[in-house]
């Protein structure tokens, strides 16, 4: 063969290898292998279709959004445990700025933003300058953050919810942006699913296509190696927690739109859920190596298993135990699928 | 050598993919063709007569959590549905208002002939609610939400209203002769257990402290930490109105226990230990509101909706509580508890 004669340093390898070696491959190969999975015990004919596509977009859509940049953070190498949490101080710090202080829905979007990014800002420079891991500093914001949520609610409002945020000057505007709908046959479509498309778009550009891609996957992988090399890696992760921090406001405002109001504990407990899903689709928590695609093909595995398991009658508490198994799955395929590929050299 | 073992390795992946999307494809396929199939039968049948009862699918969409309580109110509507022979989806949102607003969203697709919701947050559900009844899905409120079950839609409320429980808890407390009573609420976000404290504060003629147990269901030696710090901290404290069985059982009454402390514990719905304490006299009275019932009748009113057009309640919402459950009746009542009906 022609091969053994060519100095193997130049030899091309194969279209199947280089796929092989992505990261998203394991996870898009086991979401099709979930889809067709819920497509086969599905009992009301609906899922494969606009009903069902329609359902499990708008559940993976809020995930995805934040997932993506958590993914980011984590190939940067740290983890941000207060992302659902912040989801449910912007939602009620912008209803609560609205519907107790009257102000227009827009000047209390931007106040929201502005104070995420101050989060994610305190978040990252606390983790830089102090040393200490981001997965204890962030759980401490996310206490902070936690207590906050219901004690202002409680001291504002006297109630642990805040409502009536349709009254609010500037809803109709803000909501056709953050939360309209269109309507397919009898489905909606929920503009989130659109808001998640341009997230995934633009944490990829991100990532691949411009120089503070490089100094991420630098700073996850060797953070003194990178240092050495003149990456400004204290920047590039204090960026990227303002980054996570204002994904989850994002999705904050978009759930206080939709919900009219929001209830004090919304978001506790969903950073989880942003983890799994980058994990699932490949990002190692070590950092060094991800993919924002990956991340978005394991939140849409999520809506694609919540909206599969009532649509197959199944219990819903098996969606726990099935979150819990994919996750495995997912992480050991990745592992599996990543070290072959790396092996091979053609 | 690497090369000839990644080929057999791609080749293994790749023909599994095959396999699998033809498998999907088939069975979705099968899946499809026994649908139109069926369908078409149905569809000569159905222009007459009601939809047999083995198309109809009911979907009880709450804010649950598995726990005791909701357990029970699933048992109820899954026996409905078992006993009419129809379908019955049961998800519970664990106290997530978003998840709950997309579940039901989603009714439509799911192929639900009437939906049943329970709205502690009604703000969170009403833009859902409402696409229901313009589809033309009949829905009712079940359990929280028996001031907006009109804004939303349905045709009436099944549960009961938190205030009166806690009006008629206040007036057991006074004829007991209680004077300070400690209202620990577990759920921070849910208005209905803050409107039985306030319910019971109207009707005493004592004084209801309301307490911050958030989280205390799924912790409970803190829980119980937590009451028995509050009991130290005022003496005076003579009763304990709790608003779940197992808080009282396992958080309050323990911590009066630990203490040495005689208090009237009352408490809103009920569980085994909850009725046993009752029967050996540590604790007062329990609350019933018929959990069971909330899903059962959920359930039979949207079945009577959609198969002979019925819209009950008559504009209001239908009570299942309060009932009481003391000294009085409590033995009947353990042995429906044990059997996971009450």
């Amino acid at each position: 063969m022609a091969t053994q004669t060519q100095d193997e340093r130049v030899a091309q390898t194969s279209l199947a290898t280089k796929m092989l070696q992505r990261p998203e491959l394991g996870a898009l190969i086991g979401a099709a292998v979930i889809f067709f999975l819920f497509w086969s015990v599905d009992t009301t004919g609906n899922f494969a279709g606009v009903g069902g596509t329609a359902g499990w977009t708008d559940i993976a859509a809020p995930i995805g959004i934040i997932a993506v940049f958590v993914a980011l953070l984590m190939i940067g190498g740290e983890f941000d445990l207060s992302t659902g949490v912040m989801v449910g101080t912007s939602g009620l710090l912008a209803g609560l700025l609205a519907t107790e202080y009257g102000l227009n829905i827009w000047a209390a979007i931007g106040i929201v933003f502005a104070f995420a990014l101050l989060v994610g800002f305190i978040n990252g420079v606390i983790v830089v300058k102090t040393g200490l891991p981001s997965f204890i500093v962030t759980l401490a914001t996310f206490f902070v953050l936690r207590g906050a949520n219901l004690a202002v609610t409680k001291e504002l409002t006297g109630t642990v919810r805040v409502a009536n945020v349709e009254d609010t000057t500037g809803f109709d505007t803000a909501h056709a942006i953050f939360a309209s709908k269109m309507a397919i046959g009898t489905s909606n479509f929920q503009i989130s699913i659109l808001w998640w498309v341009l997230a995934t778009i633009f944490a990829t550009w991100l990532l691949t296509r411009t120089q503070f891609g490089n100094w991420i996957f630098a700073s996850g992988g060797d953070k003194n190696a990178a240092r050495n090399a003149g990456v400004p890696v204290n920047r590039t992760k204090i960026t990227l927690f303002m980054m996570s921090s204002l994904a989850s406001s994002f999705v904050g405002i978009m759930l206080v739109l939709r919900l009219q109001g929001m209830q004090a504990g919304q978001g506790v407990g969903m950073e989880f859920f942003y983890i799994i899903a980058a994990a699932v689709g490949g990002t190692l928590l070590m950092g060094g190596a991800g993919s924002a695609i990956g991340a978005s093909i394991g939140a849409a595995i999520m809506g694609i298993a919540d909206i599969g398991i009532p649509y197959a009658l199944w219990d819903q508490d098996w969606r726990w135990t099935f979150i819990g198994v994919i996750l495995l799955a997912a992480v050991l395929v990745n592992t599996y699928i990543g070290n072959r590929a790396k092996g091979a050299k053609r | 050598m690497r090369g000839p073992n990644l080929d057999i390795k791609k080749l293994a992946v790749l023909t599994g993919v095959v396999a699998l999307t033809l498998a999907g494809c088939a069975a979705g396929a099968d899946s499809d063709a026994g649908e139109a199939a069926s369908t078409e039968t149905e569809s000569a049948a159905t222009e007459t007569a009601a939809p047999a009862n083995s198309d109809i699918k009911i979907c009880v969409y709450t804010h649950g959590d598995g726990g005791t309580f909701w357990s029970v109110a699933q048992a109820g509507a899954e026996k409905a549905g078992e006993d009419l022979g129809i379908t019955v989806d049961y998800q519970g949102s664990t106290n997530d208002s978003a998840r709950q607003a997309a579940i039901i969203e989603g009714a439509v697709s799911a192929e639900c002939d009437g939906v049943a919701a329970s709205a502690p947050d009604p703000g969170a559900i009403e833009q859902a609610m409402l696409g229901l009844a313009d589809a033309g899905v009949p829905t009712v409120t079940m359990n929280s939400g028996s001031a907006v079950f009109k804004d939303l839609g349905a045709f009436t409320h099944v549960g009961q209203d938190e205030i009166v429980a806690g009006r008629e808890a206040g007036l057991r407390f006074n004829e007991l002769g209680a004077t300070n009573i400690l209202c620990p609420i577990q759920e921070a976000a849910n208005i209905g257990l803050t409107e039985r404290c306030q319910g019971a504060r109207e009707t005493s003629t004592g004084t209801v402290t309301d307490f911050n147990l958030d989280g205390g269901l799924q912790d409970l030696t803190a829980a119980s930490a937590k009451i028995k710090a509050a009991l130290e901290a005022d003496p005076t404290i003579d009763a304990i109105f709790a608003l779940n069985a197992d808080i009282a059982a396992k958080a309050a009454l323990p911590a009066a226990q630990e203490l040495g402390r005689d208090l009237f514990i009352g408490t809103v719905d009920m569980s085994e230990d909850a009725l046993n304490a009752i029967a050996a006299g540590e604790m007062q009275f329990a609350i019933d509101q018929q959990q069971y019932a909330q899903g059962y009748l959920s359930v039979v009113l949207l079945y009577l909706n959609v198969t002979n057009a019925h819209a009950l309640g008559g504009g209001l919402p239908m009570y299942t509580g309060p009932g009481f459950v003391d000294a009085s009746n409590v033995e009947q009542v353990i042995g429906l508890v044990a059997a996971g009906t009450r």
